[in-house]
């Protein structure tokens, strides 16, 4: 079984560090953050969502646009642009949810590191403020509670 | 001590999760609160009420004001507030981790495959 365990960790007032291995090649993995039809497959968050667009321009300045809905009819949007791609290695993007007002722009490193046979993966997430990180993880709540307090019921 | 259950049962409520979004912000009288709402002030009240006894929540006197404040050590605790971030993190990762599984499969059943 290899090591997958993620950390989630804050930094300062402005930061959200995100650590995870895969067993795969940064290769593959960068990959799977580019490509619309592996992305629709897992950039999902809660069960019952689905990510019906996907579109991506792959190179630095080009834009993208996810969208997510769920079976009730509910759904919302992430906007953003690639400031730095460097295959395999890095991804450096600006990207804001619309809910549907625009939240403060989160500033994203993903870097891609190789790890003996797999992929060491640390995402660096930079809001403007502390107000504005508060903001974002707060709204997670609001998409997530739903679906983890349905999962509390079924293990109960 | 409020127990789990009233802690879930105070967040599995829209209204009393969007007044602790506000809360996030900073202080908040019940005016202040009800305003987003097309509810009335007392039926706020309940609500805080609720998220009073869960913990969630203090309420300091100010006149005849009562304004609210998230509770130290409740939920805004801030690494608590990871947990849904974490749980949806978790679980696009562990589907992540399939199709990666799937996609070395496929390339040592068929070790020509253009890539």
């Amino acid at each position: 079984m290899t090591m997958t365990k993620m950390t989630l960790t804050t930094e300062g007032d402005k930061h959200v560090v995100v650590t995870r291995r895969f067993a795969a090649t940064p290769e593959a993995v960068y990959r799977a953050h580019m490509e619309p039809s592996i992305l629709q497959k897992w950039l999902l968050g809660p069960d019952g969502w689905t990510m019906p667009v996907c579109l991506i321009d792959p190179q630095p300045g080009g834009k993208f646009r996810y969208e997510w809905a769920d079976a009730k009819g509910n759904g919302f949007y992430v906007t953003g642009e690639y400031l730095v791609l460097e295959p395999s290695r890095r991804i450096v993007h600006v990207e804001r949810m619309h809910l549907p007002d625009p939240t403060p722009e989160n500033h994203v490193e993903t870097m891609f590191e190789p790890d003996g046979d797999g992929t060491l993966m640390t995402m660096r997430m930079t809001l403007p403020d502390a107000k504005a990180r508060k903001e974002m993880l707060a709204t997670g709540m609001e998409h997530g509670m739903e679906a983890s307090y349905v999962r509390l019921e079924t293990i109960i | 001590m409020p127990s789990l259950d009233d802690t879930f049962s105070a967040l599995s409520d829209p209204t009393r999760r969007a007044i602790l979004s506000r809360l996030t912000l900073g202080e908040a009288t019940v005016m202040e609160l009800a305003e987003p709402f097309e509810m009335s002030q007392p039926a706020i009240s309940r609500h805080l009420r609720v998220l009073e006894e869960a913990g969630l929540i203090t309420r300091r006197i100010e006149g005849a004001k009562r304004p609210c404040r998230l509770a130290p050590g409740g939920i805004a605790e801030i690494d608590q507030w990871l947990g849904p971030l974490r749980q949806a993190l978790e679980a696009n990762y562990a589907r992540l981790d399939k199709i990666l599984e799937d996609q070395t499969k496929e390339r040592k059943d068929k070790p020509h495959d253009n890539d």
